[in-house]
């Protein structure tokens, strides 16, 4: 009575194990056809590389509110005194939300005699958008501000 | 197609003190297409403008890396010291590896 059990319980694991083993190279490939999609977490991994973000000097100027997640205006200052021994070398911009998170890189220097930079952004809906800014002292700074987008920019063509 | 001509707007002083900190700001007219594939929509290929360098007095002062996030017809604000008289060249790298380009003279007095 207990050999037939037993011997089912054996071939119904050995089944699972090898459904498992022929799923798992499965599910890698089919990642790795699909894997340059960067996620916010990687991307904050890559820029920050091991060193902890200081909450402290910079400053996003945007809208609370966004009526158009087209163009969305973003002013970023960083607290720095931009002298030859600490000044502020790259500013990134990160959102959330949006289909490919990483949205901008400024690599600024000394010459730049302020650090302060400005564009216009995409936004696909209501998020918290982040910025990492990295100094010549290899410290990384981190701000961040949400935004309440009426449209996004994903539900049009424009 | 290297150092083709764009329709931008480069606004900035044509003349500055040594030592001064101007803002230079630059909008150029490009759609920046991002290859949406969304329902009701023909998907385009990518094609946007995705780097954005200036040089100014043998040197890189701005170094841009800009991706389908940004806003169709991309404007960028930025500061740079005066130091000496000479040219600002602006240079926009589109997908598929057009390259364009623009110069505006600086006076330092």
């Amino acid at each position: 009575m207990t050999r037939p059990d037993r011997r089912s319980g054996l071939t119904r694991r050995a089944a699972l194990a090898a459904s498992a083993a022929a799923l798992l190279p499965a599910t890698t490939t089919a990642r790795a056809q699909t894997a340059p999609r960067e996620t916010m977490a990687s991307v904050e991994r890559a820029v920050l590389a091991g060193r902890t973000p200081l909450a402290a000097g910079v400053t996003l100027d945007m809208p609370t509110l966004s009526e158009n997640g087209n163009s969305v205006d973003l002013t970023i200052r960083i607290d720095s005194p931009m002298s030859g021994e600490d000044h502020v070398t790259a500013i990134h911009v990160l959102a959330e939300k949006n289909p490919f998170p990483r949205v901008a890189t400024f690599r600024i220097g000394l010459r730049a005699g302020r650090a302060e930079v400005g564009t216009r952004i995409r936004l696909a809906e209501t998020q918290t958008i982040v910025v990492l800014t990295e100094t010549s002292r290899g410290t990384v700074h981190r701000g961040a501000r949400e935004v309440i987008v009426i449209l996004g920019a994903c539900v049009d063509g424009g | 197609m290297a150092g083709a001509s764009i329709p931008a707007r480069i606004t900035m002083p044509a003349e500055a003190r040594r030592g001064e900190i101007i803002e230079i700001r630059v909008l150029v007219r490009h759609a920046m297409d991002r290859a949406i594939d969304a329902p009701g929509l023909t998907p385009v290929p990518r094609k946007i403008i995705h780097t954005l360098r200036v040089t100014y007095d043998g040197a890189e002062i701005l170094h841009m890396d800009l991706s389908p996030g940004i806003a169709a017809n991309p404007y960028v604000a930025f500061t740079t010291v005066a130091t000496t008289t000479g040219e600002v060249v602006f240079e926009w790298l589109e997908d598929g590896g057009a390259v364009y380009e623009r110069r505006q003279m600086l006076t330092v007095t």
